[in-house]
């Protein structure tokens, strides 16, 4: 998709935030000299295009009481498709990556619990054979910066 | 942090996404069954509190021409991770910035994602971040394949 720089300026704002307000699109429409409905229309069209995954609310899953870890396996270049898709078939699952190192295959897990997520581990486990899955969750967190520079 | 069921409502509510229509909270408050007003007050509440990190769009980078991305793993001595941690976090380039624990067969205790136009690019700065911080154990692990991106569904 070719966006113009209404539309870069549109995204930066709204990383951010978005106004919490009654007519939160009039407001972002304000600041950048356009109506509200061409404010709601170009975020229809970069939300069809998949620029914007989603519009509302990050939430943050350690306070909303979920237990998370990152997760690596080494997988065999010809189990990789098969492998992926046991593990991404798990709703916690967030994100999969597949990495250049021997241990290829890093995933993030969320659960409502530390059970629930042990519990996901021994269902990717069997049902993968795969019996080692190492467990790094975040000790410390020192940056989150979800939005990107658009210049 | 104990949530009342009417945040989870909440919750559930907002992370199917805010509807492209004039008023979207008054929208989401008739699925409620709460007001508007009340509603705007309880997301702010939300935001206050930290369960809401930050109200707004969830962009894809990739579209935006930052294409290549490093998980940078480096093994720090763990009297040093905080001060560490603090450098590598000013980073511009540094997103996500994570003390993890080690393990046998992995020696690495802090995590590092770079996003940069090119693969050039995000080793450049891996370089520069090992000279601000002092430390020479780490790793490159470029991405090369996206096998699942989603948002979590909670309280589901």
């Amino acid at each position: 998709m070719v966006f113009d720089e209404t539309d870069r300026k549109l995204l930066r704002l709204i990383q951010t935030s978005l106004p919490i307000v009654p007519e939160p699109y009039r407001e972002v429409g304000e600041v950048l000299g356009l109506s509200e409905t061409e404010v709601i229309a170009r975020l229809r069209l970069l939300i069809e295009n998949g620029v914007i995954r989603r519009l509302g609310g990050v939430f943050d899953s350690r306070k909303l009481g979920y237990s998370g870890a990152l997760c690596a396996m080494e997988v065999t270049a010809e189990r990789i498709d098969e492998v992926a898709k046991v593990v991404n078939s798990f709703a916690g699952v967030t994100h999969n990556y597949l990495r250049e190192d021997p241990i290829n295959m890093w995933f993030t897990l969320l659960a409502p619990s530390e059970e629930k997520l042990a519990e996901t581990l021994k269902g990717i486990r069997e049902r993968t054979g795969i019996q080692e899955i190492m467990t790094f969750p975040a000790e410390n967190i020192y940056k989150i910066r979800v939005n990107f520079d658009l210049d | 942090m104990e949530l009342s069921e009417q945040d989870r409502q909440i919750v559930r509510v907002l992370q199917e996404g805010l509807p492209l229509v004039s008023r979207p909270f008054q929208a989401l408050a008739q699925v409620l069954g709460m007001s508007e007003e009340t509603l705007i007050m309880d997301v702010k509440r939300l935001v206050d509190q930290g369960l809401i990190r930050r109200f707004g769009a969830t962009v894809r980078h990739q579209d935006l021409g930052y294409v290549a991305n490093a998980m940078v793993v480096w093994d720090v001595p763990d009297s040093q991770v905080h001060e560490a941690g603090r450098i590598m976090a000013a980073f511009e380039e540094v997103t996500h910035c994570y003390q993890r624990p080690r393990h046998p067969r992995w020696p690495f205790n802090l995590y590092t994602m770079v996003h940069g136009q090119t693969r050039e690019e995000c080793l450049q700065v891996a370089e520069r971040i090992s000279r601000a911080a002092g430390l020479e154990k780490y790793r490159l692990l470029f991405s090369t394949a996206e096998l699942k991106k989603s948002s979590m569904r909670y309280f589901e």
